[in-house]
């Protein structure tokens, strides 16, 4: 039955069936020797609607791509980043981070997923971690959730999702906790304990509620150390983002080592001119708000921006692009080697595209997330190929973290 | 196992208690579904008839504030022209979703309005501009409601080729690359509607079909394109000439013949049979439905040609739809219309309600509970899954409107134990009744039944 899936797992771990028992746990070795997920924090943000990765970072230098883009690939504004890939205008504000090697990109990267360029499935590949191999109804666990689960001892503060929507990347045995900053809970005590009295016998309820009680009391209680509201006016356009970014800010300064965050409106099929930037404002924003709320904390964090997949490399008959394939990972963080744009770049030639459309993919993003949580945890390869990925293949490592 | 009067209710209906005159037995209900739609006529809704003059209003409006934007003195009174024309788009909103809470709340035909709520979500579309506020709900009332029990593939047709659709798949856009005004301007297509006319709408994504049928289907919708004063028309400059090939079979000819004739075609495949049936039996029976249950619905679908009134007899007739436990989480909407029908308010109270307490008490509250008021994330609408409503975030705020909303709606409270009773039945728990005989004021009593696990699944 449905229902009790979340239950089971989750009763499952309560129950002390500890993933400590896992046959491949022994192989597990700690970042920092200590136990847990020591000082290192990842963010994992996951771009819905299929980021178009050739405008986030433009091959300038390649003369076709303006043939394929006559209105979005000229006169772009963007800012050369090494002498072959520009930054998109509406990323500028991150151009302090790149020339800090704070800030790096994956160019033609993708999931296994191939060929249907559905959304949907594109976003439960990106967040199941999984394989064409598996179908993907049958996975009832996200990526992020097997990692944390990984680890043994820690506590259900470990690992927050961000924000209203569900991040099917964390769902899993393992604990972990959604919250939305802008929700209060004013519960009189006797109603709280009726509550959970009516939510007993139905383990969804009843787990749900109990976080959200819990959630709610720790609000109330904590002192407001948010940064303050921002007054100019393109910032207020931000306003969401920054509620977000500054809870999820908060908890990292405390117990918290994993958050993820979802990032919508990539979807540009018209006009992307006019569309995508406030989309890259909001992801520049985002990025660079958890920097500042973070402070000396930033140094030891890496966050991850992924989408399900790319867009066509050709702007389409209404100066959109459609779904295509190979797209973009972006890395951030005083924890990354950046100040470079990795990934076997597979060229713009008619014959090397796929599907004589799309950026040729040439690595698994899966990869270079198990690099980034190899770099920060020191997971066995073994383990991030099997459990975490099942059916990835590390390959070399490009020495994402510090 | 749960009597069929109150399965009757909570599966396909909104809730305990029934209305008056509410039909509990599969021929009844079928019936009713046949007969008129005596909902839509005792509220009516605003369809394209209604909404294509002010939206028109207001896109001229708006140009003509653009046009003047550097005479100070005319372009204020412009752009004030402009907020008035815009007011009267934003009040159709408005209205609409009013109706939609009417219709729902009020009408004794629930099956009737549970399908229209299905339908209206697997055809999704959302107003992306406010000048388009009013026309998902006319999608609605045009294209799912004139045909909720009739054949699917007029239902198809009537919503790929509404203007809602076609403005929010971008199909309003897409050019034939080698049409008289493709070959002028230098455009081209937009695969959108193509895609997902395939893959959401009909024969779903496990269905066999690549790359080129979508770009195929892309090149024969084009000539389908909206204008802002006759709604859908289709364009003979902008299509594609020559013929297409879809899923194995070549459409020819010209005007809007070949569309239709390939959504006929794709509204009966076996596998939008198989897609549907599978989609309807999860959303109304179960997240993880009987394989043999989804089959025979796929059966009639296919043996009726897609007539949706065969397909709901099989539902109803089959044993799962009565035995299997009740386990889907009400979805927000569900919720609330669940809610404000159990507190005794009726469709009109839904139109009285004024434009500020509507919002501030239903369509916000909506947003928070995670399902923002005809704006899903994408075109394959809402999930299904209960994990999806009832998390942390989700279920705070059911509880948070179930403790502090009726009281502002309702004078005087009802007693909660009674309330408890009328609302689910046979379905309210023990742990639930001891419970409200013991919440402190009748306020948090009533909270408790709304927020309980029984009235939140279904």
């Amino acid at each position: 039955m449905a229902m009790n899936r979340r239950f089971f797992l989750r009763g499952a771990a309560l129950m002390g069936c500890s993933v400590a028992a896992h046959p491949l746990m022994s192989t597990v070795t700690l970042a920092q020797g200590g136990p847990g997920f020591g000082d290192n924090r990842l963010v994992v943000i996951i771009l819905r609607g299929a980021m178009d990765g050739l405008d986030a970072v433009q091959p300038l230098a390649d003369p076709l791509f303006a043939t394929y883009r006559p209105t979005l690939g000229v006169d772009t504004g963007a800012t050369d980043l090494d002498g072959y890939f520009a930054l998109h205008k509406d990323l500028g504000g991150l151009n302090d981070l790149w020339a800090k090697g704070e800030l790096g990109f994956a160019q033609a990267v993708s999931t296994p997923y191939r060929d249907k360029r559905s959304h949907f499935e594109g976003q439960d590949m990106l967040e199941a971690g999984t394989g064409m191999d598996v179908p993907l109804n049958k996975v009832k666990d996200g990526w992020l959730n097997r990692m944390v689960g990984a680890v043994p001892g820690m506590s259900a503060e470990t690992a927050y999702a961000v924000g209203r929507e569900a991040l099917p990347l964390l769902d899993g045995a393992a604990p972990v906790r959604n919250w939305t900053p802008d929700l209060k809970l004013d519960l009189s005590a006797q109603s709280q304990l009726l509550l959970e009295q009516i939510y007993h016998d139905d383990p969804l309820f009843r787990d749900s509620a109990t976080e959200a009680m819990e959630l709610a009391a720790e609000m109330a209680l904590g002192a407001d150390n948010a940064l303050p509201a921002p007054s100019d006016p393109a910032a207020r356009k931000t306003a969401d983002v920054d509620t977000l970014v500054d809870f999820a800010a908060d908890r990292m300064k405390g117990a918290t080592r994993i958050a993820a965050f979802s990032l919508s409106g990539w979807d540009t099929h018209r006009s992307q001119a006019g569309a995508i930037p406030q989309s890259f404002q909001k992801l520049e924003r985002m990025i660079l708000r958890l920097r500042d709320a973070l402070g000396p904390d930033w140094g030891k964090t890496t966050v991850l921006a992924m989408t399900e997949f790319g867009r066509t490399v050709a702007e389409n008959g209404t100066r959109g692009t459609d779904h295509g394939t190979g797209g973009l990972l972006i890395t951030a963080g005083g924890a990354v080697r950046g100040g470079r744009v990795m990934g076997r770049w597979p060229g713009l030639d008619e014959a090397a595209l796929y599907d004589r459309r799309d950026l040729m993919p040439t690595s698994d993003v899966r990869s270079w997330a198990g690099w980034a949580m190899r770099g920060l945890y020191g997971f066995d390869p073994a383990l991030l190929e099997r459990t975490i990925f099942p059916g990835m293949q590390l390959g070399d490592d490009p020495r994402l973290i510090l | 196992m749960t009597d069929p009067t109150t399965v009757a209710a909570m599966r396909f209906g909104y809730g305990l208690p029934l209305p008056q005159g509410a039909p509990t037995t599969p021929d009844a209900m079928l019936a009713a579904l046949s007969g008129p739609d005596v909902a839509a006529k005792t509220w009516p809704g605003l369809g394209l008839a209604q909404v294509l003059g002010p939206r028109q209003n207001a896109e001229a409006s708006r140009a003509a504030a653009r046009a003047l934007r550097d005479l100070a003195d005319q372009h204020d009174a412009a752009r004030e022209q402009y907020r008035t024309d815009l007011r009267v788009v934003n009040d159709q909103a408005t209205r609409s979703a009013q109706v939609t809470f009417a219709r729902a709340v009020g009408s004794p035909d629930g099956f009737r309005e549970r399908l229209v709520a299905f339908w209206a979500n697997h055809f999704t579309t959302v107003a992306r501009f406010r000048l388009d506020g009013a026309m998902p709900s006319a999608l609605v009332e045009d294209a799912i409601r004139p045909h909720v029990a009739g054949r699917f593939a007029d239902m198809l047709r009537a919503a790929t080729l509404h203007p809602s659709m076609i403005t929010y798949l971008d199909q309003g856009l897409s050019i034939g690359p080698n049409s008289p005004i493709g070959l002028k301007r230098k455009r081209g297509l937009n695969e959108n509607l193509a895609r997902e006319l395939i893959e959401l709408h009909t024969i779903g994504v496990d269905g066999r079909y690549t790359q080129t049928d979508v770009r195929q289907m892309a090149e024969l919708l084009t000539g389908v394109v909206f204008d802002a004063s006759k709604g859908q028309v289709f364009d003979t400059k902008w299509a594609e000439p020559g013929a297409e090939t879809v899923l194995g079979k070549t459409y020819a000819g010209d005007g809007e013949a070949p569309i239709l004739e390939v959504l006929d075609d794709l509204a009966v495949r076996p596998e939008t049979a198989r897609h549907l049936a599978h989609k309807l039996a999860v959303h109304f029976v179960g997240d993880d439905p009987d394989p043999a249950l989804v089959a025979v619905l796929a059966q009639s679908w296919e043996d009726s040609g897609g007539d949706l009134a065969a397909v709901y007899g099989a539902l109803l007739d089959a044993p799962q739809a009565w035995d299997a436990p009740l386990t889907k989480a009400r979805q927000p909407y569900d919720f609330l219309v669940a809610s404000l029908r159990a507190l005794g308010l009726g469709g009109e109270d839904m139109l009285d309600f004024a434009d500020n307490p509507f919002k501030r008490m239903v369509l916000g509250p909506l947003k928070v509970m995670g399902q923002p008021w005809q704006t899903p994330r994408g075109p394959d609408g809402w999930p299904e899954v209960d994990t999806a409503w009832i998390s942390p975030q989700g279920l705070a705020a059911r509880i948070s409107w179930a403790m502090t909303v009726p009281g502002r709606l309702v004078t005087p409270m009802p007693d909660p134990e009674t309330f408890a009773r009328n609302s689910l039945g046979p379905l309210a728990g023990e742990r639930l009744l001891w419970a409200v005989e013991r919440s402190e004021s009748i306020r948090e009593g009533v909270g408790l039944v709304l927020a309980s696990p029984e009235f939140n699944r279904r």
